[in-house]
């Protein structure tokens, strides 16, 4: 046992972080490799795209290691109050935030833009983690109204901004906890599991089969942002863009769609499909697998957990990630509608960086601190 | 471990069991994503990359065309005509050695140049220029070979042109693209790279009048980068056209008069500030700076030793000579250190500090008095009251006359030239002002440098008893949206106050430099000129007198010679500085002299002045014919 602690206690790496921080790093260089690419022909001064998503990862690198110095459970102590302090930068958002493109996602701080929405998938997996793990979850009421009940402030502030695609990933860390904490019925889990998987998928041949009006009522419905005249044409493009890569890709600044403009937002949302014009279904291979990868090593870690708070937070954290993988990638691919949802580790922004490097730092957290536990 | 401790860890442990789904659900879902990149990539691959390939627009910046220039009368002196420029996109080349090959062949391009324009860094997809000024036959040659050479296009542009070549052509400047420098400044907002911008006079000064606004096209173009079909269009707003104050038949005749000698002619208006003509020689063709200039063509226009890029009449500096002496005197006079009946004896020497200071005319000139020694330019009188007055009185003068500072022309880059004084000296040198300068400064020579530009200034001050206009080069704007004249109005410059008496004295005395003293060669049977000669030593000081003709023509003096005409009713101001001519009397002054009889020929109406003056007729072409008539 005092073997274990000190252990446990000392800095060094073992080869298991290695092959976390190493997959990590591979993705983030594919990501700024693609912005840079993608921005570097388009004229206009400043500085350029590439660098300032560098300076980004920097910050998310601060993240990471201040997500992995303290001890998670002390991290989720404050839970409740970093759900509050989030309840209240929403607020501020729709008071004072800045408004682009018919939404109001962003508070600036000095030159640079905040947007809280990403945070909130952050600290709703803490806060239900942490609830969860406290309190008994016994009956209908303590298992999903409650939990429900905390989620809903922060779900409705988002969808106010609109902002579809967080409020979706957001709601889906609620469902996702429930499906892991809730299920008393392995077989019944296995199902519901496989139901939100495959949802993606079930959407496009229900979506699939409705006119292009009907669909269009229902985004202007659902999302009042969105964007009526350019929305088939995004996703063409889209398509365009990945299948016009075919087996090995255009090559760096290759790609015709994006080097073109026909493709919008090539650094943000859309990044996945820069990269796989100009990488080729191999390219996306690799990229496919070193993501996979990642969420392995985590569902590793969630596995390996000591406690409940460990494993319902590396759960939550799993889940967060691995949906924005999905959403994003099957936007980009054309299986479902298009909703603004960034690609973790890859699309250009701070927010999404350091929130994403936050939970990663914070599941690396989960692993070294489980050899602890029964002190 | 509690009980309670042992039904969490049943928990956990059965929570962890249902997490090894997420497992399984993640290579199923990693491999349904995988399939459908696959269905789009592998199985659909062809006809997306077919929908990229052939199903393209592109933007292409449309350029606006440049505002004309003409001159007072409506001459043209700057337009554009029609050019070919030959066009690479590196995406649609297939095999990039034939192509060189090809064209090397069918358009004579130099290899090596080629070669290295095709693979410098940039965008692979827009198309870069290789050439331009392809003749018509070239462009005709390229297109009907069109076929054999996809990635190349020929397109038609609009090339800056200047019909009369080198003429006018430091005040005309030339046009040339932007430069990244250039593009990062703010008031850059509506350029791009490629962008044709004024580079040098005129054509710098009113850019922003003259350049217009590049409008956009949206084509599709089709896997061979040739345009199929415009999208969108978003036409270009072409600039406006100036016109200038200077009369082209003017400026024609400064520029023959100077020949191939160095040096420079300005003529304005006394009653508007008009620049009538500035020549400066050795010249440039702006035809071939306003075309892309190989890096060795460029430097050996720089390295020139003549320096054919300045424009000698408002940034070459020289010493003033004794044109400076007008200056000199109304100084005396208005301070009181001289009146009329002040008296110097010249006896051909100033001696002061140990040394003699020598007069021009060697023996001596006899007794002075100031009007006799502005005609004679004795060089003892001006020693003496020079030297009585003070180099900061001197100094005081000469920056109320204009000198020391820019006259405000609209063209780039004009320099201020040099007032010396003490302050100045310890300033610039940290060094005392030492007394034997303040002789030499007297006559003009030492540090006073002046340009052409403020010394034509300087005699439309004097001969309007001190008022003066700032110079304009610029008339008049035509819109070219809506054709409205904008008629620029002249710009009073704030006078100088003299005694009416002073300027009575310089006028009688500057006319008498005509009739009876050093610029008889400037005396004309049309008009009555009046005006001073000025050498200017290019040489510190000479040891001993050599005639002028033994002297290597590179350390020979300056001729300087400033005038107005007519003498009584003046309407024209003209300096003219020679470079390494010797005396200004005689190499200067015919100069002037023909310059002022062209314009009165030209130009026999009434005297002009500010509010009544030919400038209320648009300059149009109808101007233009009653000149002829």
């Amino acid at each position: 046992m005092i073997d274990r602690m000190l252990e446990t206690r000392s800095l060094a790496l073992d080869r298991f972080d290695w092959r976390f921080l190493g997959l990590i790093a591979a993705i983030l260089s594919l990501g700024v490799l693609s912005i840079y690419s993608v921005t570097y022909a388009q004229p206009g001064g400043g500085t350029p795209m590439y660098a300032k998503q560098l300076a980004w990862i920097a910050i998310g690198c601060a993240a990471f290691v201040a997500a992995l110095a303290v001890d998670y459970h002390k991290i989720s102590r404050l839970s409740y109050v970093l759900y509050a302090l989030l309840l209240v930068l929403l607020v501020v958002v729709l008071v004072a935030g800045k408004t682009s493109r018919g939404a109001q996602r962003w508070i600036p701080i000095g030159p640079f833009v905040f947007q809280p929405s990403e945070f909130a998938k952050l600290i709703l997996v803490l806060t239900l983690a942490t609830y969860y793990a406290k309190s008994p979850r016994q009956g209908w009421t303590q298992r999903v109204v409650l939990p429900g009940l905390i989620m809903m402030p922060g779900l409705l502030l988002i969808l106010k901004q609109p902002d579809l695609g967080s409020g979706l990933s957001y709601f889906s860390i609620y469902v996702s906890m429930l499906l892991v904490v809730g299920m008393r019925s392995k077989a019944m889990g296995t199902l519901l599991l496989f139901a939100v998987m495959l949802f993606p998928f079930a959407w496009e041949m229900v979506w699939g089969s409705l006119h292009d009006y009907q669909r269009e009522r229902i985004m202007t419905f659902v999302d009042p942002a969105h964007d009526t005249g350019g929305k088939g044409y995004h996703g063409l493009q889209s398509r365009i863009a990945i299948g016009s890569g075919e087996l090995l890709g255009k090559g760096l600044y290759g790609g015709t769609q994006s080097q073109l403009k026909f493709l919008p937002e090539g650094h943000t949302d859309f990044v996945f499909a820069v990269f796989a014009e100009e990488w080729g279904f191999l390219g996306v291979l690799v990229l496919l697998g070193l993501f996979a990868g990642l969420i392995w090593l985590s569902l590793e870690i969630a596995l390996k957990a000591k406690d409940m708070l460990g494993a319902l937070l590396a759960a939550g954290l799993i889940a967060m990630l691995a949906f924005c993988l999905v959403i994003n990638i099957g936007m980009t691919a054309g299986l479902f509608p298009i909703v603004g949802i960034p690609l973790p580790l890859m699309s250009y922004g701070g927010s999404s960086i350091v929130a994403t490097m936050a939970a990663l730092g914070l599941l690396l957290n989960i692993k070294r601190r489980r050899l602890t536990l029964f002190y | 471990m509690s009980a309670r401790g042992g039904t969490q860890h049943d928990e956990l442990r059965e929570l962890q069991e249902r997490l090894l789904l997420f497992k399984i659900s993640l290579l199923m879902v990693v491999g349904l994503l995988a399939m459908r990149l696959w269905y789009l990539q592998i199985n659909e691959g062809a006809y997306y990359r077919d929908l990229s390939e052939n199903n393209r627009t592109r933007a292409v910046v449309l350029e606006p065309v440049r505002g004309l220039i003409y001159d007072r009368q409506g001459v043209l002196l700057a337009n554009n005509v029609p050019s070919f420029g030959l066009y690479v996109s590196l995406e649609d080349v297939k095999d990039r050695k034939t192509l060189i090959q090809s064209l090397v062949t069918l358009v004579g391009l130099d290899e090596t140049t080629v070669r290295k324009k095709l693979s410098e860094r940039g965008s692979k997809l827009l198309p870069r220029k290789v050439k331009d000024g392809l003749t018509l036959r070239e462009a005709a040659l390229i297109e009907s070979h069109r076929l054999d050479l996809p990635g190349v296009t020929v397109r038609a542009e609009s090339q800056r042109n200047y019909p009369n070549g080198a003429a006018a052509a430091h005040l005309l400047g030339y046009v040339g693209e932007v430069s990244s420098e250039q593009l990062d400044k703010p008031e850059s907002a509506e350029l791009h790279l490629g962008s044709i911008i004024g580079q040098y006079g005129v054509e710098k000064t009113y850019d922003r009048f003259l350049r217009g606004r590049a409008g956009q096209k949206t084509v599709e173009v089709d896997a061979l980068g040739h345009e199929k079909r415009t999208v969108e269009i978003d036409k270009p707003q072409a600039g406006d056209d100036l016109y200038l104050t200077i009369d082209a038949r003017l400026q024609t005749l400064a520029e023959q008069l100077l020949g191939e000698e160095f040096g420079a002619i300005v003529a304005i208006e006394t009653g508007t500030g008009d620049v009538l003509a500035m020549a400066s020689r050795p010249v440039f063709d702006p035809n071939v700076l306003s075309r892309e200039l190989t890096p060795k063509q460029w430097e050996k226009i720089v390295q020139d030793e003549g320096h054919p890029l300045t424009n000698r009449a408002t940034q070459g500096q020289y010493p003033p000579g004794s044109t400076f002496k007008i200056v000199v005197a109304a100084a005396g006079l208005e301070t009181g250190s001289v009146n009329t009946a002040t008296k110097v004896r010249c006896t051909g020497g100033f001696p002061f500090g140990g040394r003699v200071y020598h007069d021009w005319k060697a023996f001596g000139h006899g007794v002075m008095d100031v009007v006799d020694a502005i005609v004679d330019s004795c060089d003892v009188f001006f020693y003496t009251i020079g030297q009585r007055m003070g180099i900061d009185t001197m100094a005081a003068f000469a920056e109320r006359f204009g000198l020391g500072r820019e006259t405000g022309i609209e063209l780039p880059s004009e320099r201020a030239g040099i007032v010396p004084s003490t302050a100045w000296k310890t300033r610039a040198r940290n060094e005392p002002w030492m007394p034997g300068e303040t002789v030499s400064a007297a006559i003009g020579q030492g540090y006073t440098t002046v340009t052409p530009m403020q010394m034509v200034m300087l005699m439309a001050t004097v001969a309007n008893n001190g008022g003066s206009f700032r110079p304009r080069i610029v008339r008049a704007i035509k819109e070219r949206a809506t054709g409205q004249v904008l008629e620029l109005p002249s710009v009073p410059r704030p006078r100088l106050a003299l005694k009416q008496e002073t300027y009575d004295l310089l006028h009688e005395s500057l006319a008498g430099v005509v009739t009876r003293g050093t610029a008889g060669r400037a005396r004309s049977t049309l008009v009555q000129i009046a005006g001073k000669t000025g050498t200017a030593q290019t040489a510190a000081l000479k040891d001993d007198r050599k005639k002028e003709h033994e002297i290597p023509k590179k350390l020979r003096d300056h001729a300087w010679f400033v005038s107005y005409a007519p003498a009584d009713e003046p309407r024209i101001a003209v300096a003219v500085l020679v470079e390494n001519m010797g005396h200004g009397g005689s190499w200067a002054a015919p100069l002037a002299k023909q310059v002022i009889e062209a314009y009165v020929k030209l130009q026999p109406a009434e005297p002009v002045t500010a509010d009544a003056a030919p400038f209320d007729t648009p300059p149009v072409a109808v101007a233009m014919r009653s000149a002829h008539d």
